[in-house]
């Protein structure tokens, strides 16, 4: 029985472990190779801590380009969508029962139909009203921002919709009804009664538009025009190789939301108080207390942690240079490679001895054929990429002799050979 | 204070569809009365009360208030204010917002509208509540916001759709007292709808009863249940025992029934009918419980029957007894504590008397359904 109860414990904790892990490890992944030194995005080896990846997204025209694209959007889609949203769900309300389930599939078919599918369908609708309006091609219905809010717009409004539907069926119709009999005007009814009920969904719909907008990729594809958003530009940069800039980015967004959460959790935890206490949070006497704020709301505690985190880190990455680890960690290869190199080298070195004591006249200055025909899985381009040419780089100095000792080489030799890289590329300059 | 203004219904008929809520329904209420409409759910009182306050169209007849003609009048026009059931508070607004609402939408300034809504706190005793939150208060606390809300439009008639049938018994009872104190010191026209008959006959000066679309009997609470007009009206308002028969002979305003299993009872023909009810007629006869009294003597009499006792309770100031007749039908006698520790009377065989002026002949109708 016991032993039963330990094992099930242990399944449910190992279950959790691979569940979360699952669920965030590809964003923790994500955001530790931010911090990694090498030009593409590694977890492993783990080579220099380093900022210059915040650094170059700073830097990167086009992101910053992206987000502000992305944010405009955003912007004009929350008001659209809201607006609509809101009006789809009042309508719902005041529609002739009969029609409300029609009505519903209708406001709600735009969810259901892909985003590809509408954004073909804003940009040939919006084209074909350009030209029935007989504008020109530069107008504004082919700017890729109205573009993109009207298209983004057709589905994230009825996103917004369901959220104000679930609000106002909570919504006492009788309030109205009792703040006209007391005088108001519809406009007045509206305004004053139903408006500040429906806020917080206003709030959470904002929101949610926001989000949509923000990550879609498939109908903004075929709107954007001369606007790309980020999803659109990152898209675009990962087809050309990709560098820890964008591990950056994703680490701001993750903690961006993990803050937005974070607050939205203290503001429901102290309403929740409110609530449970009828009034602002009691005190409780006697003992050490924390400040007012963070009673009962570990949220808040967590919070001040994180940016207290954030901040540290701040003034760290203010004051911190990777430069000497990478100096480091350059040395470090460095060193491996003029080992690995050296011993190549002895070897050779040894062999070339040994060759010498069985035939020594074979070898001259110039080139012969005779050699290259006994060295034995040499490539039709002989010696040409021999990493000793490039190693000395000097055509007067090549010695044909090493290579043709060494076995199992490939036809380009040992062009790929890190050393050469290495000590080629400066070279090259 | 505002005087208040009276409220006429003519010939209203109220129809949703094939469904008729109100029928013929003549109604003259007089300026500064507590008018009750008083019926079972679904009667149709508060289709009425909506009519009144102009949520609803009349289909056909006419709605007056102070002789002006409603047609086409929104609710936000109408010198009316209506109290709802569920009171409507508004639960983002603080007390004193709520209030002075009817002040906010005619633009009045804020310092106006504190002062007016401190007047209307202290009336209704609740000083300094003003910045608390609707879900702040009490049951009986939102009753009184939702009064004094209502009083601040200064109406010419205040609407109340069954306000006090969320509170319970002992505040229902004290807010009976306050409303209508309230309406003699506001002196406007307060229009009162419940299902109660107790809020009914304690605050009203005068009663409407309904049934099913229908107005059956206007008058004061004494005339409702003294002299009621239909068996509907006699069933409803309070108790009454029934018995069925026929009419066997009238002597001026008595008529002599003979029942179906009681014999021959001896009763007054309601007012209403005096006249119209014939020899022969199918009759019902009602007579009230606290009419009912131990007959001192076994004799038989036509203001007698028999009856066997099955249980008894203790309310307090009566004892209600329950008995078995030969109508079948449970017959309920009420009777006054008078202090003396009352001996059971559980299955004995008693007979009953009352005075005949106090029971009722009405000619055979529905009955309100217990």
């Amino acid at each position: 029985m016991k032993t039963n109860n330990i094992l099930l414990k242990f399944i449910l904790a190992a279950y959790l472990v691979v569940f979360f892990g699952y669920l965030l490890g590809p964003l923790v992944v994500m955001s530790i190779t931010a911090f990694n030194s090498p030009s593409f995005p590694k977890l492993t080896p783990w080579e220099c801590l380093t900022f210059e990846w915040f650094d170059v997204l700073a830097h990167d025209e086009r992101i910053l380009n992206g987000i502000e694209n992305s944010l405009i959007i955003g912007i004009g889609t929350v008001i659209l969508s809201v607006i609509m949203g809101l009006a789809g769900a009042l309508m719902l309300t005041q529609i002739w029962p009969k029609l409300r389930a029609t009505y519903y599939t209708i406001v709600i078919a735009p969810i259901l139909i892909p985003g590809v599918v509408l954004g073909i369908s804003t940009l040939v609708f919006w084209d074909r009203i350009s030209i029935m309006l007989g504008m020109s091609s530069g107008g504004i219905l082919h700017n890729g921002i109205f573009l993109t809010i009207l298209g983004q717009s057709t589905f994230i409004a009825s996103y917004c919709m369901l959220v104000f539907i679930a609000r106002l069926q909570r919504f006492d119709t009788g309030l109205t009804e009792a703040a006209l009999d007391l005088g108001a005007t519809q406009v007045q009814a509206f305004r004053k009664i139903l408006l500040p009920f429906m806020k917080p969904a206003i709030g959470s719909a904002a929101v949610l538009a926001f989000l949509a907008s923000f990550e879609n990729y498939n109908t903004t594809t075929f709107t954007f025009g001369k606007f790309p958003t980020l999803t659109i530009e990152l898209a675009q940069k990962v087809r050309y190789g990709i560098n820890p800039s964008i591990s950056a980015l994703a680490f701001i967004i993750i903690v961006l939301t993990i803050l937005g959460a974070l607050a939205h959790e203290i503001y429901r935890r102290r309403q929740q108080l409110a609530l449970a206490n009828g009034a602002p949070v009691a005190a409780v006497s006697g003992g050490f207390q924390l400040p007012k704020i963070f009673r009962g709301n570990p949220a808040a505690i967590i919070l001040v942690l994180l940016t207290l985190g954030g901040a540290s880190t701040l003034w760290f990455a203010q004051s911190y240079s990777p430069d000497v680890c990478k100096m480091d960690v350059r040395e470090q290869k460095r060193l491996i490679q003029e080992e690995r190199i050296k011993a190549i080298r002895e070897k050779r070195q040894l062999e070339l001895q040994q060759k010498q004591h069985q035939g020594p006249d074979v070898f001259g200055g110039s080139k012969s054929a005779a050699p290259a025909t006994q060295s034995p899985g040499k490539g039709a381009f002989g010696n040409v990429f021999d990493p000793g040419n490039l190693d000395k780089s000097g055509p007067g100095a090549v010695k044909p002799q090493e290579p043709t000792k060494s076995p199992g080489k490939g036809a380009f030799g040992d062009v790929f050979a890190p050393q050469n890289l290495d000590k080629a590329a400066p070279k090259e300059d | 204070m505002t005087k208040g203004v009276d409220v006429d219904l003519e010939n209203v008929w109220i129809r949703f569809g094939d469904f008729v809520a109100v029928r013929e329904a003549n109604v003259n209420i007089k300026g500064g009365e507590f008018f009750s409409f008083l019926g079972p759910s679904g009667c149709g009182k508060t289709t009425i009360l909506r009519s009144v306050s102009g949520f609803l169209e009349p289909s056909e007849g006419n709605v007056r208030i102070g002789g002006r003609d409603m047609a086409g009048i929104g609710p936000n026009k109408r010198p009316t204010a209506l109290i709802f059931q569920n009171l409507a508070l508004f639960p983002l607004m603080k007390i004193w917002e709520n209030i002075t609402f009817s002040m906010e939408v005619k633009g009045a300034s804020k310092a106006e509208r504190r002062k007016r809504a401190d007047e209307l706190l202290d009336m209704i005793a609740l000083p300094d509540q003003g910045e608390k939150l609707p879900s702040e208060l009490s049951g009986g606390q939102k009753q009184r916001v939702a009064i004094a809300r209502a009083l601040c439009a200064e109406p010419d008639v205040l609407l109340l759709d069954e306000p006090l049938s969320a509170l319970d018994l002992k505040l229902r009872q004290h807010m009976r007292t306050e409303l209508r104190e309230i309406q003699q010191r506001v002196g406007i026209t307060f229009i009162y709808i419940t299902h109660d008959q107790g809020e009914a006959l304690t605050m009203s000066d005068n009663v409407a009863v309904m049934r099913a679309g229908i107005i059956d009997q206007i008058g004061s609470g004494h005339t409702v249940y003294n002299d009621p007009a239909t068996p509907f009206v006699a069933s409803f308002v309070g108790e009454n025992n029934v018995f069925r028969g026929k009419v066997k002979s009238i002597d001026g305003d008595m008529a002599l029934v003979s029942t179906n299993r009681t014999g021959e009872l001896l009763a007054r023909i309601a007012t209403t009918v005096q006249g119209s009810l014939k020899v022969g007629d199918p009759a019902m006869m009602f007579v009230r419980p606290e009419a009912l009294n131990i007959a001192p003597d076994i004799s038989s009499a036509p203001n007698r029957f028999a009856a066997m006792v099955k249980h008894e309770e203790f309310e307090g100031q009566i004892y209600n007894v329950f008995l078995e007749g030969s109508e079948g039908k449970e017959i309920k006698m009420s009777l006054v504590n008078i202090g003396k520790e009352r001996q059971s009377a559980e299955g004995m065989n008693l007979t009953l008397e009352y005075v005949p002026e106090q029971a009722i002949v009405l000619p055979a109708g529905e009955l309100a359904s217990e």
